[in-house]
């Protein structure tokens, strides 16, 4: 039985599994075309470019210049913009349909970031230019770090890791240095076992040995098993609050303590911070050192798959050992701390660990999550964090007699689901999530956390309406009734209804195939 | 607000299904304690006008450096970026999609990141190459843990002409790691000899070519001499460019290499984000970070792009992960491949041998003026000048006459006595008058 | 097929004169699904019972195999390097994944024997 007919037999749509039958002579369907490699594109003599004559034929290359072909290809500028166009539309994305992406967050993305970011006072501005011509942007970099400050009711920052988990690094490499400051640097780093994967890596990138901590079957951690595992040789704790399974840690201030009490440090995985923003701040609840996601919380755009902008907030005791560069505020105007010269001549100690990435951090980041957070304002974030969890809760609501929650509710800004509602259906969660891209989802985070069977982790975001969130309920509502009536095979052949069907990942692994070569269409042909 | 679509009768009508009468009562697991009576002490919401005023005001004061000439570089470059390369990376489904963890709906990005994969590989003379990490210095602390991991050894020897925080970026990493660096002096003269160092315990040589200070090396002894110690040879390129122009680290015998790709389709942004390029050979791919993008079918045998190997990432592996990389610089990287394809092969080629003239004129002008030496006998699009004094001052004498001259060595390298050098880069963005403004300028302020 | 001992951990090993083999069980490779890489051992190498000595890996997970006994391993399945999936046709025959000489023959006996490990993987469900 082919696929499509089993879409057919799955009587959905009346006549679509007919239309579905309708084979085309160019390959394209409709508006979705059928796009070649831009390798395979383009003729010799072709160019996207206009540039002017090189007038000098002087030659300093030192006898290296490069002979032969490069192998790109050349095509005039309508063909290129067409190209990515078409391959644009193979895309879904967050203009275009609720994308309950949990732990990702996928929310709207205002357009006035992206006009802003493109001044040329900001996007145009060298990173070594002389400082007395950048004011402006060391002014925007102490701004945003100041409500980022206030925001978490942390007193120092470091601005310049360049995504989430080079935060984590770059906090976990701050609690090792101060560890080290006082003579021994310590052997453990505590980890929930519903922890994102860029925890244990990142512990391990610091030198450390990373101690997994049990959940409770309440989705927490478990406070007795850590409070065992807490000795003189455990440098700090890494803890994602509100946690992975979309859960408040209700016994954060005792895990502080308990951390505390053996002169370790607690660390947050600021990734759910959008939350919480605006109406708890982490500094209250005894974190020492905490990442911050300006790609989830504060909208800047994932542009499928970065850049993302990781600044890390902590305590004044830790912030003596933060990495270069920072900015300091004076009378002459603002500065940067770049080098550990700098920072013994400005009187700074020079406990620097060191640097995380070239320049100053992502200032194109910077520009996009201070338009937003001077967007919303106080008040307008802290309703940004309600209507997070208002979402969350309420997909939960009206889900949870169909679906099965992992864990009862309330949750903070997304919602888990396990697969026991498809037990017995012959349905899977993958098949589940498939199943919603013929519908126009984007599926949430599926088997994730790993403490959960089957886990759906499914996070609105405050951006949806909701009307929207009406229309996603009620088509997850069909489909789990489409599971349970034994529909198993409008689950296992899909998605059916999108650029492309099932991908064979087993074959992607076996024999990876990572970039085009001249040989692919001989081979293919095979 | 704007941006929230919920009405006050929206949000009764969503608890009154939940079954709570107040928001605060989806917060009760938060300790009381720890809830915000009121807003935190920060403006309240604005409009698009009035953020657009503060924010225009803010970027005011910056001088752009296309509104003067402008020399400065030192591993950031300022190209031209044709219209449609910001044009089609502001498309919503490129835009404001995620990393492609769903292929059937992601097939746009996929097929980027393998044009974006293939396109690095040609470039670096490799045979595969990442779908992109943070930028050039991370990418380069990556190569030396990678090196690490495949030598078992835990030495990395790096070059003095390897961009300065680059190098601070490796040490760091490799401090927290107990890997051993072994650092030669900042390289001004393009004459370091590196084959000493190298002995049975590297794990790898890292340099950078053009070097920091813009020299041009062939390496084919250094990797030779590398290859007999059982150790890899990383070169780090910092603008992507000269890859038009000077002979790839790939065919010169590189085992790695890393760059900047800033240079390509990205602006300036005052540092970033940029673009990490990652690229090594295929027998070492399972030890590479990052993500990789591969090529498959689908299930009516449709040629189809996926992301693989993904046993290697941290997501999977956890602390047993060769990097713990997720979120990488997918839009940059899009914009590198829009650029490089709208210049094509004669495209590239023609922008790299402008930038190289640009420079030769530009080196040429500065050499004429009393007291100023040029210290390249090659480079390709930056060089470095010794001054009659420091540079530092020279530097922000010609900003405040409106010439933005280049980099004092001494603000990247304090106290290495380098205090009169400056690197000075031109592109194809710089004009003869840029030139001559520069030269004259300098000319005065050195009188 | 009754010198055939397992581990909790899913491994086999077959004794067939001084020399063992070693592999993972047909309910290991059913959990993995599809493997599409494996990691041997390096020939020459001398493991410790229950120290890491594989990964084996399908789409999705990587799992650490674990040697059932202890010995110098001599000789690997170089034809897993090319075709992974004979793990999911063959686990327990043209599956195996290296051969070792036993330094200690009496670790084999704390193994359980099939019998005991399909009680064992009832036990599991």
């Amino acid at each position: 039985m082919s696929a499509r007919s089993q879409a057919h037999s799955a009587g959905r749509g009346g006549d679509s599994g007919a239309r579905e039958e309708v084979q085309t002579h160019s390959g394209h369907r409709g508006l979705q075309m059928e796009e070649p490699l831009i390798f395979e594109m383009g003729s010799p003599g072709r160019t996207g470019v206009d540039l002017p004559p090189v007038t000098t034929t002087t030659d300093k290359l030192g006898g290296l210049p490069r002979r032969g072909e490069i192998g790109l290809p050349a095509l005039s500028e309508p063909q290129v913009v067409r190209h990515y166009v078409r391959l644009s539309q193979k895309n879904y994305a967050i203009d275009s349909g609720l994308y309950p992406l949990g732990s990702c967050t996928m929310k709207h993305n205002p357009r006035l970031n992206e006009k802003i970011a493109r001044l040329p006072g900001f996007s145009d501005v060298h990173p070594l230019q002389p400082q007395s011509t950048v004011q402006g942007a060391l002014e925007l970099i102490d701004t945003v770090a100041h409500w980022l400050k206030t925001l978490t009711g942390l007193p120092a920052i470091a601005m310049s890791p360049a995504a989430g988990a080079h935060g984590e690094l770059c906090g976990m490499m701050t609690i090792r240095s101060a560890h080290e400051a006082r003579g021994n640097a310590r052997k453990r780093i505590l980890v929930p076992d519903s922890a994102h994967g860029t925890n244990p890596a990142t512990a391990v990138l610091c030198g450390y040995a990373v101690d997994p901590v049990p959940s409770l079957p309440n989705g927490r951690i478990d406070l007795a098993a850590l409070k065992a595992k807490l000795d003189d040789d455990v440098a700090g704790i890494m803890l994602t609050n509100p946690n992975t399974c979309g859960l408040f840690e209700n016994e954060i201030i005792e895990v502080a303590e308990a951390v505390h009490a053996v002169g370790a440090y607690f660390y947050c995985d600021g990734a759910n911070f959008n939350a919480i923003v605006g109406k708890v701040r982490p500094g209250d609840l005894g974190i020492d050192i905490m990442h911050l996601n300006l790609h989830k919380t504060f909208s800047t755009p994932h542009g499928g798959g970065g850049p993302g902008s990781g600044p890390v907030v902590m305590t004044a005791e830790l912030a003596p050992y933060a990495p270069l560069p920072y900015v300091v505020a004076g009378p002459d105007g603002f500065r940067l701390i770049e080098t550990p010269a700098d920072q013994v001549a400005a009187g700074d100690g020079g406990h620097a660990y060191g640097r995380m990435k070239s320049f100053h951090g992502q200032m194109g980041m910077f520009v996009r999550a201070l338009a937003y957070m001077m967007s919303h304002g106080a008040d307008g974030l802290r309703q940004v964090a309600e209507d997070a969890v208002l979402n969350a809760n309420y997909v939960l609501a009206r889900l949870k007699d169909v679906m099965t929650p992992a864990y009862p509710g309330p949750c903070m800004h997304e919602v888990l689901f396990d697969d026991t509602f498809l037990k017995d259906t012959g349905v899977t969660t993958l098949d589940f999530a498939k199943a919603m891209i013929d519908e126009g989802f984007h599926p949430m985070t599926v088997y994730f956390p790993l403490i959960v069977h089957g886990a759906m982790l499914t996070e609105p975001t405050e951006s949806e309406s909701k009307e929207s969130m009406d229309v996603f309920i009620d088509t997850l509502r069909a489909l789990a009734a489409d599971a349970k009536a034994g529909n198993a095979a409008r689950f296992a052949g899909a998605p059916y209804l999108a650029p492309r069907r099932r991908l064979d990942e087993t074959k992607a692994a076996r024999n990876p195939r990572l970039r085009w070569t001249l040989e692919t269409p001989a081979e293919a042909a095979e | 607000m704007r941006y929230l679509p919920h009405t006050a009768q929206d949000r009764r009508a969503m608890l009154q299904t939940i079954g709570v009468d107040s928001i605060d009562d989806l917060f009760v697991d938060v300790p009381r304690s720890a809830v915000l009576a009121k807003p935190v002490d920060l403006p309240d919401h604005a409009g698009e006008l009035a953020v657009e005023r503060t924010l225009s005001k803010m970027a005011a004061r910056n001088v752009a450096a296309g509104t003067v000439p402008f020399f400065v570089g030192g591993g950031a470059y300022r190209h031209h970026v044709p219209a449609a390369v910001d044009h089609l990376i502001q498309r919503s489904e490129f835009l404001t999609a995620y990393t492609p963890y769903q292929p059937e709906i992601s097939q746009g990005t996929l097929q980027v990141l393998f044009e974006f994969q293939t396109q690095v590989a040609l470039l670096t003379g490799m045979e595969v190459a990442n779908a992109s990490m943070y930028d050039g210095a991370t990418a380069c602390a990556e190569a030396v843990l990678m090196a690490n991991r495949l030598t078992r050894r835990r030495r990395a020897v790096l070059s003095g002409g390897l961009h300065p925080q680059y190098r601070a970026v490796v040490e760091t990493q490799s401090r927290f790691l107990d890997g051993e660096i072994v650092a030669a002096a900042p390289d001004a003269t393009g004459e370091e000899y590196l084959l000493a160092l190298i002995d049975d315990e590297t794990a790898c040589v890292v340099v950078q070519n053009p070097t920091f200070f813009g020299h041009l090396h062939d390496l084919r002894k250094l990797a030779e001499v590398c290859h007999a110690k059982g150790a890899l040879l990383v070169v780090a390129v910092t603008e992507t460019v000269s890859l038009g122009a000077v002979t790839s680290p790939g065919a010169m015998g590189a085992d790695i290499v890393v760059g900047e790709g800033q240079s390509l389709g990205n602006a300036l942004n005052f540092g970033g984000p940029y673009l990490g390029l990652f690229a090594t050979r295929e027998k070492f791919v399972r030890q590479m970070p990052g993500r990789l993008c591969g090529e498959t079918v689908d299930a009516d045998g449709r040629r189809g792009f996926v992301l693989t190997l993904s046993t290697r990432e941290q997501h999977i592996r956890r602390e047993k992960a060769t990097s713990n990389i997720c979120t990488n610089s997918g839009l940059c990287s899009l914009a590198f491949t829009i650029h490089l394809s709208l210049l094509g092969e004669d495209g590239f080629r023609q922008l790299a041998a402008l930038n190289h003239a640009r420079a030769c004129e530009a080196a040429a002008r500065l050499a004429q003026i009393p007291g100023v030496s040029v210290l390249n006998n090659s480079f390709f699009n930056e060089f470095t000048v010794r001054l009659p004094r420091a540079a530092a001052g020279v530097v922000d004498t010609l900003a405040e006459r409106g010439v933005l001259a280049g980099i004092p060595v001494s603000r990247l390298l304090p106290a290495a006595g380098l205090d009169d050098l400056m690197l000075v880069a031109a592109t194809e963005t710089t004009t003869d008058e840029d030139v001559a403004a520069l030269g004259d300028a300098l000319a005065e302020v050195l009188r | 097929m009754s010198d055939v001992r397992f581990t909790k951990d899913h491994e086999w090993v077959r004794l067939e004169g001084d020399t063992a083999t070693i592999g993972i069980s047909e309910y290991a490779q059913e959990q993995l699904g599809d493997v599409v890489f494996i990691e041997l051992p390096t020939v020459g190498a001398d493991v410790e019972a229950g120290g890491d000595a594989a990964v084996v890996e399908s789409v999705k997970a990587a799992s650490e195999v674990y040697s059932p006994v202890s010995g110098r391993i001599i000789e690997v399945n170089d034809d897993l390097e090319a075709t992974p999936g004979l793990v999911n046709e063959s686990a327990e025959d043209e599956g195996w994944f290296w051969r070792m000489e036993l330094s200690d023959p009496d670790e084999l006996e704390e193994l359980m024997t099939a019998k005991d490990y399909k009680a064992f993987l009832e036990g599991l469900d």
